[in-house]
């Protein structure tokens, strides 16, 4: 039983980086209607400005994530100016195809720069691991919980409280009305994509100080895609709820199948839901008229 | 200079190469193409065969695709799927002209099944199942080792008929044209049939296509199928030439790099998916004359080899997306436009 409970917790607590990798995703798809497969890139690449900030320039570890957020927006918001905006009006499946390319891009930059090793940064948060009983959960775990967990509060107190929050919103659910009523829209897609690579970027570094850092890590986001195909593309409780969930599955199929069934679990779970309920539990249903 | 095609009874309307020109340029070329053995060196050959294979799965991509705009990141797995295929099969006896069909026709079964979520989600949703289902296929490819060998992979037999082994790459060459064209040609006729006229009212509006009588998950599965089948064949077509293979092959890259293929060449014309395969293939060709002539003065540079491959194809995506959405194909119907009219501009 106390195994049961370890592996829940675990999984349950490891679910929270997912679930930031899972509102990078979903911010861009809510904002501007893009399925963005670059994610685990941006993540990864994130992570390696972090990287070689601290280790290779010796900086201190908030000034090297500070660096390194800046560096990925920067990138965002030249993606979304020399790709996207020619694209807009395109099929979304141009668009997307635009996103692989650039993840194979960014996959390619990286090894080419970086190489295949995998690096060990620094740690950002302390490493004292809790234990309860018989049942140890280490301190990274905890942490990483705890620090996407405050991010993603301060996401729904901005989107919920301040103008530029709701400016955002309006443009998601209306452009032409958000237009309409003075909100620039190509600063707000601008914005939302500096978000959602900001986002990424400290699920990326989170995952590198604990785990370490190789181009594998860019493969931890395509597990994402199971908790927001679950959660409902574009619902962000969905999206939380759903990576909470799929860090349990995942982590009980590690503990009690062996450790390769987590290569596997969540793409036959993506599957069955894609195939039985492909909205997922809380995204909205759409009528398609002509 | 010609203006344009004055049809003067259905029958020539209904010709797959309506011009008398058209026909002799494609009797050249296949006249050519099938003396390249007799004459052609090691290196054009063995580029050349692995250019056909690549043919082969871009037509097929291309249909599921460039068609039918069905999204689809599995199709370097359905190659994996279509080269286990004839490698169990091959150790069995079977001969290849049952075997590569007998690839296909599984592959496409199996495309059938990764096409199923797309009855109920379309465009990206599509996506990540294909994406999905890659990854089901590649861990089957190294966990399931009594047929595919695992990791260390497997070995297939030469296709043989007779006495007539196909060895090395000029007999080889023979068989992978052969297919290429044959389903080349079924590609350009599948674009004049019922199926083919479908899938593009499917791509183009798939709501009113319904409306108009086209079954809609039918057709879905259909493209599904047929771009499954041909990814099967060059597959098979792959294991054959190789004689080996591991499924370090089948990565992600590989669909990466048959998108790119269709992208490059062009959505939904069969020229656009042999300029495509063709162009691609000695793109990695040129980076690596590119690495050798510099790794004079950067020894370290041949290391980068891959992943610059990789970065260079996202770029490609990129590039053609933005400025040629129609590919090299298009490209290719601008400058015959330019010749024809020569010696007016259009």
């Amino acid at each position: 039983m106390s195994e049961f409970i370890e592996y829940s917790l675990l999984g349950i607590l490891s679910g929270g980086v997912t679930a930031l990798i899972a509102l990078s995703f979903v911010l861009i798809y809510k904002g501007t209607g893009v399925v963005n497969f670059a994610v685990g890139e941006v993540m990864m690449l994130g992570a390696y400005f972090y990287y070689a900030a601290t280790v290779m320039f010796g900086l201190p570890p908030v000034v090297a994530l500070a660096l390194g957020l800046i560096g990925i927006a920067v990138l965002a918001v030249a993606f979304e100016r020399i790709v996207l905006r020619p694209l807009s009006g395109q099929p979304p499946v141009a668009v997307l195809m635009a996103t692989i390319g650039m993840a194979s891009i960014i996959h390619g930059g990286v090894e080419a720069v970086w190489g295949g090793d995998t690096y060990s940064p620094p740690p950002l948060l302390p490493r004292t691991p809790l234990i309860f009983n018989d049942i140890l959960i280490p301190g990274a775990v905890l942490g990483n919980f705890a620090v996407a967990a405050v991010l993603i509060a301060g996401f729904f107190a901005f989107f919920r409280f301040t103008s530029v929050g709701i400016a955002l919103r309006a443009t998601a659910s209306d452009p032409v009305t958000a237009a309409t009523l003075g909100i620039d829209i190509n600063s707000a897609l601008r914005l939302t994509w500096v978000l959602s690579a900001v986002v990424g970027t400290v699920a990326g570094v989170l995952i590198a100080s604990s785990a370490g850092l190789s181009p594998l890590l860019a493969a931890a986001a395509m597990s994402v895609f199971a908790a927001i195909i679950l959660g409902g593309l574009d619902s962000i409780v969905g999206a939380i709820v759903a990576s909470l969930l799929i860090g349990w599955v995942e982590a009980l199929a590690a503990g009690y199948l062996g450790g390769k069934s987590r290569d596997i679990v969540p793409f036959v779970v993506v599957l069955v839901i894609l195939i039985f309920r492909p909205y997922g539990i809380f995204g909205s249903r759409t009528i398609e008229r002509l | 200079m010609r203006t344009g095609i004055c049809h003067e009874t259905f029958a020539s309307e209904e010709r797959l190469w309506p011009v008398a020109a058209t026909r002799v340029w494609m009797l050249i070329l296949a006249i050519c193409l099938f003396s390249l053995p007799l004459w052609g060196g090691d290196y054009v050959l063995a580029m050349t065969c692995i250019v056909g294979i690549h043919i082969v799965a871009t037509l097929g991509l291309n249909i599921t695709t460039g068609n039918t705009g069905l999204i689809s990141l599995s199709h370097g797995a359905f190659l994996g799927v279509g080269c286990y295929t004839v490698a169990w099969l091959a150790h069995r006896g079977v001969p290849f002209y049952v075997a590569l069909p007998a690839a296909g026709l599984l592959t496409a079964l199996i495309g059938v099944v990764v096409g199923l979520p797309s009855l109920r989600v379309k465009g990206v949703y599509l996506a990540i199942a294909t994406l999905a289902a890659h990854f089901i296929l590649t861990f089957v490819f190294r966990e399931w080792d009594a047929v595919t060998g695992g990791v260390p992979g497997t070995t297939i037999p030469r296709a043989s008929i007779g006495n007539f082994t196909f060895v090395g790459d000029r007999r080889n060459f023979y068989l992978i044209y052969g297919c290429a064209f044959l389903l080349a040609i079924a590609a350009r006729n599948l674009a004049r049939t019922y199926i083919g006229r479908a899938f593009v009212a499917v791509r183009d509006r798939d709501i009113s296509a319904e409306i108009l009588g086209v079954n809609l998950l039918q057709t879905k599965l259909q493209a599904f199928a047929i771009g499954a089948f041909y990814a099967g064949v060059a597959g098979g077509l792959l294991g054959y030439f190789y004689g080996a293979i591991t499924p370090e092959y089948f990565v992600l890259t590989l669909s990466v790099f048959y998108l790119a293929a269709v992208i490059v060449g062009g959505l939904g014309t069969v020229l656009g998916s042999v300029l495509g395969a063709v162009f691609m293939t000695f793109v990695p060709e040129a980076l690596r004359l590119a690495v050798n002539a510099s790794s004079h003065w950067f020894p370290s540079v041949a290391a980068l080899l891959l992943p610059m491959g990789q970065a260079v194809f996202g770029l490609l995506i990129i590039v053609f997306l933005v400025f040629e959405p129609h590919g090299l194909a298009a490209i290719w119907s601008r400058v015959r436009r330019v010749i024809h009219l020569w010696p007016f501009r259009t």
